[in-house]
């Protein structure tokens, strides 16, 4: 990533994580994704009355390599799919994604052969976000919570603690069908 | 139906006889295939069949039309019984069967001649009707005029064996899209198109994904201990 | 991806340079050594002036384009096979994502087209069809909003872009009051409507009409008379009468050649021959011409509306006959989800066949007999047609939409061939492509 690779282990990090979170999350360029009707709502989220501009984010970059958020806004088809990874790649890193609407979380109710049954078989996602589409306050809030994951990043070594403890508790978790009990 | 009082005639809908085509026949109900079936219903056949030829006089402009259509094909030398395979009126719609070898004609037909001007074909719409044998694919057309202000349907069918039927993007060039469309979902080869590749699918796609042979490629859905199988695979009651 | 070039590739038609971002030094310098300025240009699928996930791709020489095509498919979701697995009333949940900007048009296309199937048409009550027309043309403004917005912020006029936004705001209130979403409805249903107006709806949309009314000038202040608006759009996307007749082109760029052709005034459906309105028109073939009749059209629609507001007379919302009729009384219920409390009374404690019944309609549905229809309508884009066919089932046998932005996206090549390169957004933005209309 950059200067905080080199950094000896733990030195220093915790101050530099706090200033590099604050500062990464206050401006964060969104790339534009749309792809259905969520992105109609993404479109109305930057506009007049939501006014995304509050939380500094209101100039979504025309071109990935100048993004680090991918907001994947809608049903993403089979056709689609290596598009969308090749402009995944073209953004630089740190990045960070949000599966918007149902359609991009799980393929939703478009159960069939044109869509992907969920964008996290492509990009790795870092918030979903359901609804069908969602309406722009829980847009604004799927943005405020990553807002706090970006905050709370780690750096250096303390990111790769923090990715392999992630892995085992990912390991451990037992799958949906296997969950029993009441379905809460 | 018709003894039912209180619903004037012309809603009640024309009976069904055995001219149509047999598109299905169903067997039992609630979509008990296999096992023991304790809803006694079991043993039911129904035979489904699409609304037959229909008889003279068809009502409003569709008689107008239809001989007009008939005579401009003969003064082509055409012989409309040849062209025309069947006529069907159906809940106020017009339908023309037309033999699939005379389509271009007949639609070149149906637009310039200043008695029946359909200028404007509002795509094509493919059917798959698997039990409808040596009809299985079928290519509807929809003709406006707005000169008339009149709407007719063309009917086109071919065996699945041998799934060609004429493009008519020389008469009507909004089809071009139409056609690729029709031929990415049902594998219709339209003659004599410009360029008929897939159009909505990825090119290297495998089989035509609305065929009805062709699953719905939905998987089953996990949660929570439960888990529901995908649309197609569930009880059907039809 | 490592940094790309443009590598030149020979082919039968000259020099091919493939560009996918990045260098463009060194595209630069090997444009420089070509004989010829010849370019192809691949524009999207995700590209910010393309209206969604429309792959153009353009051959130009120099500034002008010689060659254009389209590559669509992008968002195909393979609606039409889903809806052959649901039953028709779930349909209309389906039906109302095609094209998300006019999911009223949709919903009624297809609930006609199946009510043409069971032969009601005649017994649809008329409070639901007039709050149907109330809706659509709700809808043709809210939809005319999104394509002045997002055409204008395509060509960089971002304040247009805040200000249709800012309106639809007021329409999508009142589709939330009414349907309690603020897309994707599936409020329309065969038979009928899913439940009735709300009250305090008739007050909101009256007072919709006169904030509208005093709004919809101000595009006039912005756009109409502005002479960089008036330089991008005039004369750019030509497209005569013969041209759209060929291609199928319908709405307002077929009424932009001067021909009224409207289905609301020749084929009149929901009984939209009752309703006192005009038929705006344009001669001048142009993207302008298709701007000001969006314009005017919204002012019709408002006519429309008061109309309709002033018609409403109390009555049932749902056709009488019980083998096709939902409950249509619906409430909230504690659950968050819409309950007929009375019916669910009813059916619960004291009629067991009622019970049946409903479990049979909700479960298994209604059978419609076979056979097949086109029903269409003027969507805000143009002919909106639904071939529904149906094998007396409960399911859908096949449901074809013929949707207006995918055939009059076919006039974008006619178009712009032989214009700039950035007269191309202005087209394409006239043309008011949706994607999911387009590949549905």
């Amino acid at each position: 990533m950059g200067l905080e690779e080199k950094l000896p282990s733990g030195f220093a990090l915790t101050t530099v994580e706090q200033a590099a979170g604050w500062v990464r999350k206050s401006s964060v360029f969104p790339a534009t994704f749309g792809l259905a009707c969520c992105a109609i709502e993404m479109m109305t989220t930057g506009a007049g009355r939501y006014d995304l501009a509050r939380f500094g984010m209101e100039v979504f970059r025309g071109s990935p390599r100048q993004a680090d958020l991918m907001i994947v806004a809608g049903r993403v088809s089979q056709k689609m799919a290596p598009v969308l990874r090749q402009v995944y790649d073209q953004m630089p890193n740190p990045k960070w994604v949000i599966s918007m609407g149902v359609c991009a979380s799980s393929g939703g109710m478009f159960n069939n052969y044109a869509i992907v049954q969920g964008v996290d078989h492509i990009v790795p996602v870092d918030i979903y976000l359901p609804g069908c589409p969602p309406r722009p306050e829980m847009l604004m809030d799927a943005i405020l919570k990553l807002h706090r994951k970006i905050q709370g990043e780690k750096l250096g070594v303390h990111r790769e603690e923090a990715a392999r403890e992630a892995e085992e508790a990912a390991l451990k978790a037992l799958p949906l069908i296997e969950m029993k009990g009441l379905l809460r | 139906m018709s003894e039912q009082e209180g619903i004037p005639p012309e809603q009640v809908p024309a009976q069904r006889d055995d001219s149509g085509e047999t598109i299905r026949v169903q067997r039992g109900m609630f979509g008990a295939r296999n096992g023991g079936d304790t809803t006694g219903y079991g043993g039911l056949v129904r035979t489904v069949r699409l609304p037959g030829e229909a008889t003279r006089p068809y009502g409003g402009y569709f008689d107008e039309v239809a001989d007009e259509f008939a005579g401009a094909l003969e003064e082509q030398g055409l012989l409309p019984e040849n062209v025309i395979e069947k006529t069907v009126v159906d809940r106020g719609e017009l339908t023309f069967h037309i033999a699939r070898e005379h389509l271009p004609r007949a639609a070149r037909t149906l637009r310039d001649d200043p008695a029946l001007r359909f200028e404007l074909c509002t795509g094509v719409s493919g059917v798959h009707f698997p039990g409808d044998k040596g009809r299985e694919l079928q290519a509807v057309y929809h003709l406006r005029s707005i000169t008339h202000n009149r709407l007719i349907r063309l009917e086109v069918s071919a065996p699945d064996a041998d799934p060609h039927i004429p493009s008519i993007v020389g008469v009507y060039p909004t089809n071009d899209w139409h056609e690729r469309e029709t031929y990415d979902f049902f594998g219709i080869v339209f003659d004599g198109h410009p360029a008929l590749t897939r159009i909505m699918m990825p090119d290297d796609w495998q089989g035509f994904p609305q065929r009805k042979d062709y699953p719905l490629g939905g998987i089953p859905v996990e949660y929570k201990g439960a888990r529901i199988p995908a649309p197609d695979e569930r009880r059907s009651y039809s | 991806m490592s940094a790309s070039q443009a590598s030149p590739r020979e082919t039968t038609e000259g020099t091919v340079y493939t560009v996918t971002g990045g260098d463009w030094d060194e595209l630069a310098a090997t444009a420089k050594q070509a004989d010829d300025e010849r370019i192809i240009v691949n524009m999207g699928p995700q590209h910010p002036s393309t209206h969604g996930v429309l792959r153009l791709i353009l051959e130009i020489d120099g500034e002008t384009v010689t060659e254009a095509r389209c590559g669509i498919g992008y968002l195909h979701t393979g609606i039409e096979k889903n809806l052959e697995y649901r039953t028709w009333t779930q349909g209309t949940t389906f039906v109302t994502r095609m094209d998300y900007l006019t999911p009223f048009f949709n919903e009624t296309a297809y609930c006609l087209g199946v009510e043409k199937l069971l032969g009601i048409e005649e017994q649809i009550p008329d409070r639901a069809t007039v709050i149907r027309v109330l809706l659509m043309e709700l809808n043709r403004i809210s939809s005319h909003l999104v394509c002045i917005a997002t055409g204008g912020m395509e060509l960089g006029a971002t304040t247009i872009m805040i200000y249709g936004f800012r309106d639809r705001e007021l329409v999508l209130d009142i589709y939330e009051l009414i349907t309690g979403l603020r897309m994707n409805h599936a409020y329309v249903r065969p038979g009928g409507l899913a439940q009735d107006l709300p009250p305090g709806a008739v007050d909101q949309v009256r007072e919709f009409v006169k904030k509208m009314r005093k709004n919809l000038p101000e595009y006039d202040k912005l756009a109409t008379g502005n002479p960089i608006f008036k330089g991008r759009l005039q004369g750019v996307g030509h497209l005569d009468l013969a041209g759209c007749m060929a291609l199928g082109a319908t709405g307002p760029i077929l009424r932009a050649t001067g021909l009224p052709h409207d289905l609301r005034k020749s084929q009149p459906y929901c009984g939209y021959d009752t309703y006192d309105f005009e038929v705006p028109t344009a001669d001048t073939c142009d993207s302008y011409g298709r701007f000001l009749i969006r314009l005017e059209e919204m002012h019709q629609s408002l006519r429309i509306i008061e109309q309709c507001l002033d018609r409403l007379a109390p009555g049932p919302v749902m056709v009488a006959d019980k083998k096709i009729a939902w409950p249509a009384q619906l409430a909230l219920g504690p659950d968050g989800l819409g309950n007929s409390l009375d019916h669910i009374k009813k059916i619960m404690g004291t009629s067991m066949e009622a019970l049946i019944h409903h479990f049979k309609l909700v479960t298994e549905g209604f059978r419609v007999p076979p056979g097949q229809v086109y029903a269409a309508v003027e969507s805000p884009k143009g002919e909106l047609g639904v071939h529904v066919v149906s094998d007396g089932g409960t399911r859908p046998y096949r449901v074809h939409f013929r949707d207006p932005s995918f055939t009059n996206l076919q006039s974008m090549a006619a178009m712009c061939e032989g214009g700039q390169v950035a007269d191309v957004i202005v087209a394409v933005a006239s043309i008011d492509p949706v994607m999911g209309g387009v590949d549905r």
